[in-house]
Parts: C-alpha cells; structure tokens; sequence
C-alpha cells in the first residue's frame, strides 16, 4: 500500500521530558479521507510536524508514497502538500504570486507553473480571484487558496491540520465538502480536527488521545450504534466544543 | 540543477517584492548612514585628524574615511533585518512552508541569505550614488570592484543574522539583538575612526576591534573601492562566514530542532 503509513511513532519534548506522542501507528490509503480526531493538546500538531520533517521523530518510521521520511526525505516531501493550523500566506502579495512563490520552492516554474497553478485554483473555484491580495480575501477564501497551494505539485498525500479553525459555519462545511470530494480524486487525506461534525460516515477515523491511537477504523463502525460524537466524548472524557 | 535555481530565484524574488513594499524600510535604511555622513562626519572633521593609511594615498576628508563603514554599517542592519523577518516568518508560520520544501534545508537558507544580500547591494548603489551627488566621490574603478567585497561581507553579515535568528523565539526578543550584536559590532570596529586611533585611547579596545569580523568587513570594502584587495580582511570575512552559516545551519537542523523546542 501507498498513501501514508505509520509504524511505532513516538516523540518526547526533552525541556519537558513529556511524551507527546506514543507509538503512533495507522495507515491512509489513496483516496481516502481519513480524520485525525482528538481533543486540544493530543498530540495532533506535534504529529504533523513530525510528518513534514520540522522535526525529527527519533523512534517509528513514517513512510510517504512509499518513501521513507528519514531515508528519503526530499522524495517525501516533495509528495506531501499541507495546510497548517496557523496560516502561511504573504497578505501584501497577490492570490497568483503566493501561488507561485510555494511552485517555486518545489521547482516548478514557468508555463508548467502557470498551468499547474491555474487548475489548482480552478479546483477550488478560486481561479477568478487570482489578481487579489490576500488581505482582500476573507477567510474561508485564505484557506480555499492555502489548499488550492497544497495541491500544486499534486501531492500523493495531503495533511490538513485543523484547516477550518477561526472560519464560520457556511465557510467550515464548503472547505470540508471541498477536501472530501478532493481525496475521491487520488491523494491520501489525513485531516485533523477535534470537530465531530466534519467527519462523515464513510470516512475512516484515527482517535488519538495524549499521544496514543485509542481506535482506527470506519466513522460508522467506531460510531458503532451511537454517535461518533458520544464514542468520542466517551473515549476522551472531552466535551466536543460547539462549532462556530 | 534547473529545479534549485528555480527554488533560489522564487525565494529572492519574495524577498525583493517584499522589501519594494516596504517603502519605510529603504528609506530607514538610507537616513540612517545619510545621517552619519552628513550630520555625524561634518562634526568630527575637525576634531578627528587622519593621516594617510593605506588604501588612501593622500590626505582625506573624515566624510571619504566613513564611507565604507557606512557601507558595511547599511549590509549590517540589512543582516539583522533579514534575521528579525525569519523570526517574524517562524511566528507567522511562512518558515514552516520554506522548511517543507523538498530541497536540502541548507540551499533553502543559503537562498535566504542570497536574497538578504541582493537587498543590501541596492541599499548600497543607492547609498553611494547619493554619496557621489554630495561630492564624495570615489575611484570608478572602485564602483565596480566593490561588487563582490558587498557579496563576500553581506553573506557573512546575513550569515550571523541568519544564526542570531535560529536562536531567538519570539520577536520581544529581538531588542536585545540590537544591543548585544549592532552597535557592539559597529562601534568596535574601523567603521568610524582607524585602529591607530584606538589604540591611542586604549590597546585593549584597539584588539577587540581587530579581532571583530565587522572590522575586516569594513576593510575589505574600503580596499575595493580603492581597486584593491585586502587579503587578511577577505581570510577573516570567509572564514567567519563559514562559522556563521555552520552555526545557523546547526541552529536549524531539524535533529536538533527536536531537542530544544515544541512542536507549535
């Protein structure tokens, strides 16, 4: 199997000596959207650093297309597109230059630039507003681009970490909807998001809890005859926070 | 090959579209050495003699000694400049997207450091056009020798700014920089009077400057743009660079990044 691969992750913060995350292991498969779940402080954003190599994982492998992330790591990230929780954008420039600053820092330039840049926009209905600066943009139009950006080397697999926080209801489910019909398409998604609601029957579930995998499997089959909400609230003892 | 330069270019190219935004900080960066030239230098004239040290064959004006100081004092700041926005890119999260790149960490901040000193050399031909308005005017030959004493000196110069910023966090932090690195390093150098001139007051201060990379940096520039090569002064800027960006390059390793810092 391709797509993304875990095996015995672990991370501990050494000011601290505690253990972020511990013995991590799950798959996602191409063209599956799989949802990182777990409360504030699980070890979510810890993961993901680890998963584009700002930091180091000392024990587990992390296997991207079937690259390994330490032995190979420029292959890896070069099939890896992310969205981070905090955004990434240059406000003064335009939609197209902060398009075309991320092609270049994957090598692509030119005409092959202009057209992988022009559909990437296109896929997120954001091509008309390529000639804007991104301080014009609203918010869910920031995170439609910083997404359409993820997708210009068209990665194989696609990190998404808690892309929605701080964007309204309407905003929240057209950027969910948008990334769900994305992985019918090819890349492995793995999208983190401690909001029960953006998770959809189909898709598969990794509840990860102060650094542990607690379950993996299909939403409806961890859901199991209740809720995924109530499992999850069960599981971690935390209260789903109300979406905005 | 094509695809790295592709990546150093849309780097510098960033850099520059940036700095063109930032109309405040060209001009900061212009009446800052204007002002020493034309306020600072007409004071001390009288006061401070020179005599002829070497690359001036003749007796100056204090104004035409400073010069090159105010070159490397512009490429100094324009270092710490560069190094305040990597660590305004770290808090704004834009380094995480350069870090994730798939080109070699070191070629990603080597073309930081690149675009750093593009930046700087426009500083500088501006600098100097203004100088040459104001009647100070230097060797043309010296015009163009300058070029690559300003790319040896900024690289060295971004260099240490691109260490400093590996080791500071947040940009509250950033303050203490202009304490403890500038103005240390600007006023313990030839920038503003010659060594022999120190060593009068005292020997002790004379050696500090001697041993200060900025000193060499200065020099380095003051020969070029006389047409002439420095080489001890070349031998110290390369090889503090060389410790410089090692440093950085340390400083940003991701292996070592795990040690010392949590994951935000």
């Amino acid at each position: 199997m391709t797509g993304l691969e875990l095996s015995d992750v672990s991370y501990s913060y050494a000011a601290t000596g505690r253990k972020a995350l511990d013995g991590v292991r799950f798959s996602v498969e191409p063209g599956r959207f799989c949802a990182l779940l777990g409360p504030n402080g699980a070890g979510k954003s810890t993961l993901y650093a680890l998963l584009t190599r700002l930091i180091v994982a000392p024990q587990g492998r992390i296997s991207v297309a079937g690259y390994d992330l330490a032995r190979a790591p420029r292959a890896a990230l070069a099939r890896i597109g992310v969205v981070f929780q905090q955004p990434t954008l240059d406000l003064d420039m335009t939609v197209r230059r902060n398009m075309s600053y991320f092609a270049g820092l994957h090598g692509l330039s030119g005409r092959d630039a202009a057209v992988a840049i022009d559909a990437a926009l296109d896929r997120l209905a954001m091509l008309e507003r390529a000639g804007e600066k991104v301080r014009a943009l609203n918010g869910g139009h920031r995170r439609r681009m910083e997404i359409a950006r993820a997708l210009i080397h068209k990665p194989e697999v696609l990190l998404l970490d808690e892309p929605t926080v701080g964007l309204d209801a309407a905003a929240r489910r057209a950027i969910t909807a948008h990334v769900h019909e994305l992985a019918e398409t090819g890349p492995a998604v793995l999208w983190a998001t401690h909001l029960v609601d953006e998770i959809g029957p189909q898709d598969r579930v990794v509840v990860l809890h102060r650094g542990k995998v607690l379950v993996e499997g299909g939403a409806a089959e961890i859901a199991s005859g209740s809720t995924l909400s109530d499992r999850f609230i069960e599981m971690t003892g935390a209260h789903e926070e109300v979406p905005a | 090959m094509k695809a790295w330069m592709t990546a150093l270019w849309a780097i510098v190219l960033r850099e520059a579209l940036r700095f063109a935004s930032q109309r405040g900080r060209f001009l900061a960066a212009l009446v800052r050495p204007l002002v020493w030239l034309v306020v600072f230098a007409a004071g001390f004239r009288a006061a401070l003699g020179l005599s002829i040290i070497p690359p001036y064959q003749t007796y100056i004006t204090y104004e035409v000694y400073i010069v090159p100081g105010l070159c490397g004092m512009i490429q100094l700041f324009n270092g710490m400049q560069s190094s305040l926005s990597l660590v305004y890119d770290q808090e704004m999260g834009s380094m995480r997207l350069l870090l994730t790149s798939p080109f070699p960490r070191w070629w990603l901040l080597f073309s930081k450091l690149l675009a750093g000193v593009a930046v700087s050399i426009l500083q500088v031909a501006v600098f100097l056009a203004i100088a040459a308005a104001l009647g100070i005017e230097l060797p043309l030959l010296g015009y163009f020798a300058v070029l690559p004493a300003l790319i040896v000196t900024g690289l060295m110069l971004g260099a240490l700014g691109l260490l400093i910023s590996s080791t500071i966090r947040q940009l509250e932090n950033f303050a203490g920089v202009m304490n403890f690195v500038i103005f240390p390093m600007f006023f313990l150098s030839s920038a503003l009077y010659p060594l022999w001139k120190m060593q009068e007051s005292s020997a002790l201060l004379r050696d500090i400057c001697a041993v200060n990379p900025f000193t060499h940096a200065v020099e380095l520039i003051r020969f070029a743009l006389y047409g002439q090569m420095n080489w001890m002064a070349l031998l110290w800027v390369v090889v503090a660079f060389a410790v410089c960006m090692l440093g950085a390059l340390w400083g940003y390793d991701p292996e070592r990044t795990m040690m010392r810092r949590k994951a935000r």
